[in-house]
């Protein structure tokens, strides 16, 4: 590897031109059903497969598989009245967030390091960095950067090390800033995958049997999402017998990132296609196919989790009761349905309050703010304060100013670092109190906290007037000093995310384009904090959903080189690919977050692309296992069909 | 290679500034004006994140030298309100949550002007393709478009 640092990019691009490098081409495999054959191209020799018995000894392109079991699935084919079986494919997408990666570094004679840098996560930055360069944590202060946009993708570090390594060379700043093009090629895309599924139900619709066995691309080195793959695909139903198997695949291609929901939509595109394909030979409802098999409080799932407080019925419920679904279809028009499962995660957050001297209140998170989530966290606060939310400010703190918050990722934000900023605020709340009580030298206990206010209670009620909490702020030297709050957490209890879609598609005979004219996306989303945010989040998934299903893929030639690195030819939805998408939140409060919040950010891309598949299929009555359903395979499709 | 002197308005001000001759004009206005409001997503024209208004036209600074903007006279997103009065569409694009990163949201903001600016009614589909060259990634558009329509309405003196 080689770096370049120049007073200008200019100057760098020259100096790069400089540099002869020699390739030795050797043997490749691109595609992850080709990688797993025997005889392919080896990438590492020393890879061998995990999670199998006996122990592998010889060299694979596997490098891991998983399996989930429950029940006897051979005994519930045996008892199925219909069997439906399918092989679905999928393509790498990348995550296209509109910002590239870039950051500005310093690393001083004396070792002290500066970094900012655009990420989902500057503990990861700072965590990542001090491993590959041999340094201590604490000689390193990473700075959140305002984030163009992650879902996924900057969840790990590019550019920050080797700057640092230019800098600690040089003795001065450096920028680095990928292009769109670099972004595409050398950053991580979601894996590409194969899913075989194959459902057996009974002629009433109860399923008996299940099975799905995924290859998922990993890039060059082992990591795709197949493991999450496997247990969100059919998560959403409460199966007696099941069996999911997955292989991570490495092949000549970018080592796969986190993207939304990593692995969820490319398994969920198979088995809920497959779901319809069976609603369709039952002759049955897709809601009620779906409604006779629901996971509901209770169920046990294949990976071992047991639910509580989910609501994935409920999304069903709306769904058949929203006038989208019994709307009238035109000519060429389908309509789909799909559902979808996400865990979301909660894991380890700092929030600190501040009280400041006007009364004015200041919180600050480790937590970079990806899609609005200071404005839930200063809600939050304000709520358990009993003052306006535009008295508080919330900020993201860099890695020494606040504790240890694990990265914006798994829709944990509003959940976990919620938590930590509504404790903080309520002990807050209590020392405002004691501050009360002892400028009126009553007992705490006689203190009571009513609309940004202590007011006196119990004997003393109406003894004092109520004192806000402004006025105890500017008190706080005489009482004991400032009035903060620092509490970390390692949330847990985290609500799983159920969805389902609703999509009506048109396919123009001519061309095989397919126009999305009316989506609904209808979602448990525990308590929504911010509603027109928990909307946005919805919205969103869902139209990155639709460019997954429609449009965007990486394309490559027959040399193994990405041919489509640019958002000309990769190309994700824009306004007028677009309807309006309607999001409708379900509240199943979720009882571990003091304000039920569960998260929203990824659920919303698991079902989009069964839910257009399942609407082409109404409309063209062809089933489109691969992805995307771009014009041209349309145009096969139908021109095969007629023949 | 020497610098060139180039002389423009920006935002309604008299600007000048040096340029390379290669320089786009989106890399003048942020690292020699230190207007940083216009942003690179592509460098190609495909994102629309560097939208700008050149003599009423909208275009991609990413595209255009910035020694092309002799004489001319710019609109950038930061001459889009009226001092500490935001123009109706930023305003509608806050009411909306038209954004979540707010990465595209400058880009957004200008070319909603500049169909505005023109257009005062447009319908939704003529919104959507005006806007289709402005790359969005977080929204998913609606709250864009409901923005855009709602800044429209407001602008024309109807209550939506």
């Amino acid at each position: 590897m080689a770096a370049v640092a120049a007073t200008s990019s200019a100057i760098a691009d020259a100096a790069l031109e400089l540099i002869e490098v020699k390739y030795e081409i050797l043997p490749f495999v691109i595609d992850v059903e080709d990688a797993m054959l025997p005889g392919a191209p080896i990438l590492h020799d020393d890879l061998f497969t995990a999670g199998v018995e006996p122990k592998a000894t010889t060299a694979s392109n596997i490098a891991k598989r998983v399996a989930f079991k429950l029940g006897d699935v051979d005994a519930g084919f045996a008892e199925a009245d219909v069997v439906v079986e399918g092989y679905y494919t999928t393509q790498a997408v990348h995550q296209a967030y509109i910002e590239p990666h870039a950051c500005v570094v310093t690393v001083g004679s004396d070792g002290q390091s500066l970094i900012y840098s655009s990420s989902q996560g500057h503990f990861m930055v700072r965590a990542y960095c001090a491993k590959l360069l041999g340094m201590e944590l604490s000689d390193i202060r990473a700075m959140p950067s305002e984030i163009g946009g992650g879902f996924g993708g900057k969840t790990v570090v590019y550019l920050e090390p080797i700057a640092m390594a230019l800098s600690k060379q040089t003795g001065r700043p450096v920028k680095m800033v990928m292009t769109r093009e670099d972004v595409f090629r050398s950053t991580g895309p979601t894996s590409g995958g194969t899913i075989a599924v194959k459902l057996g139900a009974k002629k009433d619709g109860t399923i008996t049997a299940a099975t799905a066995v995924l290859k998922f691309q990993a890039g060059a080195f082992p990591g795709s999402p197949v493991q999450p793959g496997c247990m969100t695909c059919f998560a959403m139903y409460d199966l007696k017998n099941v069996t999911i198997t997955g292989y991570d695949v490495v092949s000549n291609r970018p080592k796969v990132a986190a993207y939304r929901a990593p692995g969820a939509p490319i398994s969920t595109f198979a088995t809920e296609s497959a779901m319809d394909e069976l609603a369709l030979k039952l002759g049955m409802d897709p809601i009620a196919l779906r409604e006779k098999n629901a996971a509901k409080d209770g169920t046990k799932t294949a990976y071992g989790v047991t639910f509580q407080n989910i609501g994935y019925t409920q999304t069903l419920e709306a769904a058949k009761n929203h006038p989208h679904y019994t709307a009238p279809l035109g000519p060429n028009q389908g309509r789909g349905v799909a559902s979808g499962f996400w865990f979301n995660i909660g894991g380890e957050s700092t929030g600190a309050v501040h009280v400041n001297e006007d009364g004015s209140v200041s919180i600050v998170t480790g937590s970079p703010d990806i899609g609005g989530s200071r404005a839930s966290m200063a809600m939050m606060a304000a709520e358990v304060l009993g003052i306006p939310v535009e008295k508080v400010r919330p900020v993201i703190g860099d890695t020494a100013t606040i504790g240890f918050t694990h990265l914006t990722g798994g829709s944990r934000v509003t959940f976990a670092t919620g938590m930590a900023v509504t404790q903080a605020a309520e002990r807050v709340r209590d020392d405002l109190k004691k501050r009360a009580a002892m400028i009126w030298e009553i007992p705490v206990e006689a203190v009571d906290w009513k609309d940004g206010e202590a007011v006196p209670a119990g004997a003393n009620a109406g003894g004092f007037d109520p004192m806000p909490l402004a006025a105890i702020a500017l008190k706080a030297a005489k009482t004991g000093g400032p009035i903060i709050a620092e509490v970390s957490v390692n949330a847990q209890g985290a609500g799983p995310g159920f969805a389902t879609h609703i999509c009506d598609v048109e396919v123009d005979p001519e061309t095989g384009h397919t126009t999305v004219l009316r989506y609904t996306a209808i979602q448990d989303v525990g308590r929504a904090i911010h509603p027109s945010y928990v909307e946005g989040q919805i919205q969103g998934g869902a139209a990155q959903g639709i460019g997954w299903a429609l449009n965007e893929e990486y394309i490559y030639d027959k040399q193994g080189k990405l041919d489509n690195a640019g958002f000309l030819d990769y190309r994700v939805p824009v306004a007028s690919d677009m309807p309006m998408i309607e999001a409708v939140m379900i509240e199943v409060p979720n009882p571990r977050h003091p304000f039920g919040a569960k998260g929203v950010g990824e659920v919303p891309i698991v079902p989009p692309m069964a839910a257009v598949a399942n609407a082409i299929r109404g409309a063209i009555g062809i089933r489109m296992p691969h992805l995307p359903m771009s014009p041209p395979k349309l145009r096969a499709a139908m021109d095969a069909k007629a023949g | 290679m020497s610098k060139q002197h180039v002389t423009t308005t920006i935002n309604g001000e008299p600007a000048e500034f040096l340029a390379e001759p290669f320089m786009s004009l989106l890399d003048a206005l942020r690292d020699e004006m230190h207007l940083t409001g216009s942003k690179e997503g592509c460098g190609s024209g495909d994102c629309g994140a560097c939208s700008i208004i050149v003599d009423g036209r909208l275009v991609c600074s990413c595209l255009m030298l910035a020694v092309e903007a002799e004489g001319h006279e710019i609109i950038t997103i930061e001459g889009v309100a009226n001092g500490d009065e935001l123009h109706p569409v930023q305003r509608k694009f806050l009411e909306h949550a038209a954004l979540q990163c707010g990465y595209c949201t400058p880009g957004l903001i200008v070319a909603t002007k500049a169909l505005l600016d023109r257009h005062p009614n447009p319908t939704e589909t003529e919104a959507r393709y005006w806007l289709a060259g402005n790359l969005c990634r977080c929204t998913g558009y609606d709250k864009i478009i409901r923005a855009v329509m709602d800044a429209a309405a407001e602008m024309r003196g109807v209550t939506a």
